[in-house]
């Protein structure tokens, strides 16, 4: 116990051991492994970074290069129209998926598998899919109608959305396990009730099911904004940000400076795109640290 | 036995027609590697549904290294193993510790390490990609397995501590009282209290840690290039990167590579939803 003093502010404080539970010093020790690892892998690399991106040039520089602009223009694509379709299947079959029956149970198992199989074989094995010589996609356009199927990724526009495709194919099933979650912890009497009003599936909808996953559903369409910031293997895997570079999102465009030895071009292309992540880490900071 | 009544068959038929497109979205990609695996060559670019000959002689050629895009093959999967597991249990080790350490001795400035972690987890991997190689230069640890494993604990911690956190606030304080009681010292309450209890949350962790870096493509493909430290996602990326790429032996090499987390996912997957439907979302 410590003994208080009046006037106590006055004298020099204790040294810290004496201050410090063993409890304390052993919490401090403990938590010192992270602490390492956070300012050797995070702290010091995001600042030297910053430090090598200082030069206003790199930003003008970034202006005037127009793979850059274009890959801006993607990320929003990929952010806007990607994001939002994949999230609205996921509400939609979480759904489905809420259904009790056992044959509903078995294809959830293997649902999941895009989730729990890693991406570089099935992202190659997409991008053969889509070859437009061998690929089985041309091969069956071609036994039907007889004509060459189109060349999927010779076409920025069409790439790209294949990109979408394959992001969407990779994490609609964590998604919709999420979403499924939240649909089970709405009570069961509300449907009852409603069912027993006569309501319509819509109106079940619209008036129980979305009011309690209102919510949820927006955090994860933040949070899925964040991840797909971070998707680098959809895109360079499907293209490698062909065709003529038109293809490049802000997690490929980085890499891609790096691969050219243009650090402070990479990382001021992330720096750039810090004003969509920040306040979008913010605000799931404020949710989830609550 | 009841029969169905129309609006039952009818239901099912609706919920068919969603369930059937949902199988064959699924199944497509995987399926086709998997038709790739069992293919010879000359049946792989046919664009037939099933080859006319299926065989097991891609994988026997991928086993015994018979293709000189192959000749490293083993190295690579014991460096993926590696990496993997070395990764799993650091994270492990230090994401315990210091949830330990937050939640249970309430260590001053604990909240404060949980929200720069939190910080992390949010930050995109890919954006940190680039600093993270330029300084991994720096301490001259590219092209050794370190510079992965500690990336790929860098990435895991976060969410680590976090979900661990989350456990640990809802296990009782009396156990620890009780236990101090007793005369337990802060590294036996940990060893024999803490950690015992927390072992579903650990075992699910740690399966996310080692199926993180296992599956980990863009760090290892900056990280490691030398054909006898990459691991396999590398290694199947360098396939690309050649004209006369054997497709086949690529695919069937995928389908190797996706076997270990498809198989530990089914293993764990009690402990794996639990963990990270808790801890991706708190809504």
């Amino acid at each position: 116990m410590a003994i208080t003093l009046s006037g106590d502010q006055a004298l020099p404080g204790p040294p810290l051991s004496s201050r410090l539970t063993p409890a304390q010093v052993w919490g401090i020790l403990l938590l010192a492994p992270y602490l390492l690892v956070f300012l050797a892998f995070v702290v010091y690399p995001v600042c030297y970074g910053l430090w090598l991106a200082r030069a206003p040039a790199n930003y003008v520089a970034l202006y005037n290069d127009p793979i850059f602009a274009r890959a801006a223009v993607n990320t929003l694509i990929f952010l806007v129209i990607g994001i939002n379709i994949k999230m609205l299947i996921a509400l939609f079959l979480s759904g489905f998926f809420a259904q009790q029956r056992t044959w509903i149970k078995w294809l959830s198992v293997i649902f999941i598998l895009p989730w729990a199989v890693p991406s570089i074989p099935t992202i190659l094995s997409v991008r053969f899919m889509l070859n437009p010589e061998w690929g089985v996609i041309n091969h069956l356009i071609f036994s039907f109608t007889g004509d060459d199927g189109p060349n999927w990724l010779n076409d920025p526009t069409v790439a790209l959305t294949m990109a979408i495709g394959v992001h969407i194919w990779k994490s609609l099933p964590f998604w919709t396990l999420i979403l499924i979650t939240g649909r089970l912890a709405i009570p069961h009497d509300l449907f009852e009730a409603a069912e027993v009003d006569g309501a319509s599936w819509w109106q079940k909808f619209r008036f129980i099911t979305w009011p309690s996953m209102q919510t949820l559903y927006v955090t994860c369409t933040l949070l899925s904004m964040i991840w797909t910031l971070g998707d680098f293997n959809s895109v360079y895997l499907l293209t490698g940000g062909g065709p003529a570079d038109l293809t490049h999102v802000l997690s490929t465009l980085g890499i891609r400076y790096l691969r050219l030895d243009q650090l402070s071009l990479a990382m001021a292309s992330i720096v750039v795109a810090m004003p969509l992540v920040l306040p979008l880490v913010y605000f799931m900071m404020k949710r989830l640290s609550r | 036995m009841k029969l169905p009544t129309l609006r039952e068959v009818g239901n099912e038929a609706k919920l068919l027609l969603i369930g059937i497109p949902v199988f064959i979205w699924t199944m497509i990609p995987i399926y086709h590697m998997f038709l790739f695996a069992i293919s010879p060559k000359e049946d792989a670019f046919s664009g037939k549904l099933w080859p006319d000959h299926p065989t097991l002689h891609n994988f026997h050629i991928v086993f015994y290294q018979e293709h000189y895009f192959l000749r490293d093959f083993w190295i690579q999967f014991w460096n993926s193993t590696v990496i993997a597991l070395s990764a799993g249990a650091l994270t492990l080790f230090i994401a315990t510790a210091a949830a330990f350490s937050i939640s249970r001795l309430k260590v001053p400035g604990g909240r404060w390490v949980m929200n720069l972690a939190l910080f992390t987890y949010f930050i995109p991997a890919a954006f940190l990609a680039v600093p993270m190689y330029r300084t991994m230069g720096n301490y001259g640890l590219l092209n050794n397995h370190w510079s992965l494993i500690l990336a790929m604990v860098t990435i895991a911690s976060p969410y680590a501590i976090w979900v661990l956190k989350q456990a640990s606030d809802k296990l009782p304080v009396e156990l620890d009282e009780a236990a101090t009681m007793d005369g337990a010292t802060t590294l036996q309450l940990f060893r024999l209290v803490y950690v015992p209890l927390m072992m579903p949350s650990l075992v699910a962790i740690g399966t996310y840690a080692v199926l993180l870096a296992w599956n980990e493509y863009l760090y290892a493909f900056l990280l490691l290039s030398k054909d006898t430290n990459i691991t396999l996602p590398v290694a199947l990326g360098n396939f690309l990167a050649a004209d006369d790429s054997p497709w086949e032996l690529l695919m069937t090499t995928g389908f190797i590579y996706a076997l270990p987390p498809a198989a530990i996912y089914y293993a764990f997957k009690r402990y794996m939803v639990g963990g990270l439907t808790a801890g991706a979302v708190k809504s």
